[in-house]
C-alpha cells in the first residue's frame, strides 16, 4: 500500500472520477434497460462531480469556512478553491433535477409499453 | 457486432485522453487568482464564514437563480409527465394486465416499527434540514442541502406511511412564495445596493453570528423551502396510488 501513500489525494480522487465517467459511459452506451442507463447517467455525472472537486484541491487545504479554525490572515495559504465547490452543488441540483425527468420518462414508456427494454422501441430507430 | 467495436474505440480513446490527463496532472499548491480574490475579500465584503455560500448566492447568484429555475422546471415536467389524470386509464390498463401483481405489494402496510419510528424521527429529520439551511453561511450545508433533508423525511413519510395525505396545494403555494421572494430579494439588491442578488441590503451584523452576512440568511431560507418542496412534489408524483383531489 506505499504506492497509494505516495501518490497526492487529489490524484485519486482524480482517476476515480475519470473511472467512474467511462464506467458510466459505458452503461449508457451499451446497456438495453432504461433504468440501468439512468443508472450508467448517474455515475457519470457522479464521476463529473469527482473531477471538478479534485481539480479545487490545493495541497494540504482545508474546508473554506473561514471561522476560529481557519482565520482570516492564514485563510488565503489553508483553504481549498472555493468556485469548483460551488459549480459541483449547481451540477448536482441539475444533475438531480435531469434523473428526475428521466425517471418520469422510464414511468411513461413502462406505462405504454409494460417494458423497460429501449429495444422494444423501435419507432425512434434509424 | 459493429457497434460492439465502435462503442469500444470510444472508450478506449477516451481513456487514452484521460491517462494522458492524468500522468499531466499535478496538485495545485496555491490558489487561483480568483479563489485568492475571494478567500481574501470575501469576508469583510460579504460577512459570509463559508465561502462557498458566498460564490453561491452573491458572487455567482445568477447562476444559481438558473439553477432554482432548472429544478424548477424539471419538477413541472415530471409533474406534466405523471399527471394524475391518465389515473383512469392506466387502471384500465392494469385491470386487463397484471393487477394482481402490480397492487399487491403497493398496499401492504409498513410495520408498527418502521411507523412509530416515522413519527418520533420525522420533525427530527425536518428540524436538521431546518438548521442546515439557516446555518449555510457558517458551515457546511445551505438552501440545497437543507431542502434535500427536508425532501427525505418526505421520503421517509412516504415509504413508511404510503397513505399519508401531502396537499398538492400547499406545496405549490411554498413553492411559489418562496421563489417569488427570492427573486424579490435579487430585485432588492438592484435599488438598494451593488446589484442583482447583493446581500448587502441588510446589514452585515457580527461576523460568525447567526444573524450575519446580510441577505444570505434569507435567501437561504426561501431556497431551502422551494427546494424541499419542490423534490417533496416530484417524490409524491412518483407514487403509485392517488390520494384524493390536488
Amino acid at each position: 500500500m506505499s504506492f497509494l501513500a505516495d501518490m497526492q489525494i487529489s490524484l485519486i480522487v482524480l482517476c476515480s472520477g475519470l473511472g467512474l465517467i467511462l464506467i458510466g459511459l459505458w452503461g449508457i452506451l451499451t446497456q438495453r434497460n432504461i433504468i440501468r442507463m439512468i443508472v450508467g447517467f448517474s455515475l457519470l455525472d457522479t464521476g463529473i462531480h469527482m473531477v471538478m472537486v479534485s481539480i479545487g484541491y490545493v495541497t494540504g487545504g482545508t474546508a473554506p469556512i473561514i471561522n476560529d479554525a481557519v482565520p482570516m490572515a492564514e485563510a488565503t495559504s489553508r483553504i481549498v478553491d472555493p468556485v469548483p465547490s460551488a459549480l459541483v452543488l449547481t451540477a448536482i441540483v441539475i444533475g438531480l433535477g435531469v434523473t428526475a425527468v428521466m425517471l418520469s420518462y422510464a414511468v411513461r414508456i413502462y406505462r405504454a409499453r409494460k417494458t423497460l427494454m429501449i429495444d422494444e422501441c423501435t419507432e425512434s430507430k434509424w | 457486432m459493429i457497434k460492439r467495436i465502435v462503442i469500444f474505440l470510444v472508450l478506449v480513446m477516451l481513456a487514452a485522453i484521460f491517462l494522458n490527463l492524468a500522468a499531466n496532472y499535478s496538485e495545485k499548491t496555491s490558489l487561483s487568482p480568483l479563489a485568492h480574490y475571494y478567500a481574501e475579500q470575501g469576508p469583510a465584503e460579504l460577512g459570509a464564514a463559508n465561502l462557498v455560500t458566498a460564490v453561491v448566492v452573491t458572487y455567482r447568484g445568477l447562476d444559481t437563480l438558473g439553477e432554482v429555475t432548472v429544478l424548477f422546471i424539471s419538477a413541472a415536467g415530471v409533474g406534466l409527465l405523471l399527471r394524475r389524470t391518465r389515473r383512469k386509464a392506466d387502471d384500465e390498463d392494469l385491470e386487463k394486465g397484471d393487477r394482481a401483481e402490480e397492487t399487491a405489494g403497493v398496499h401492504k402496510p409498513a410495520s408498527e416499527i418502521v411507523e412509530t419510528a416515522t413519527q418520533l424521527l420525522l420533525p427530527m429529520v425536518i428540524l436538521f434540514g431546518i438548521y442546515v439551511f439557516l446555518n449555510g453561511h457558517l458551515s457546511p450545508g445551505g438552501g440545497f442541502q437543507g431542502g434535500a433533508i427536508i425532501a427525505s423525511g418526505t421520503m421517509f413519510l412516504l415509504l413508511a406511511l404510503p397513505e399519508s395525505h401531502i396537499s398538492r396545494l400547499m406545496v405549490a403555494m411554498t413553492e411559489s412564495l418562496s421563489g417569488f421572494s427570492y427573486v424579490v430579494i435579487g430585485v432588492l439588491g438592484v435599488i438598494l445596493a451593488g446589484g442583482f442578488l447583493d446581500n448587502r441590503i441588510m446589514g452585515l451584523g457580527t461576523y460568525g453570528s447567526l444573524f450575519s452576512a446580510g441577505a444570505i440568511p434569507l435567501i437561504y431560507v426561501f431556497v431551502g423551502l422551494k427546494v424541499g418542496f419542490e423534490l417533496s412534489a416530484v417524490l409524491d408524483r412518483f407514487r403509485k396510488e392517488d390520494t384524493g383531489p390536488l
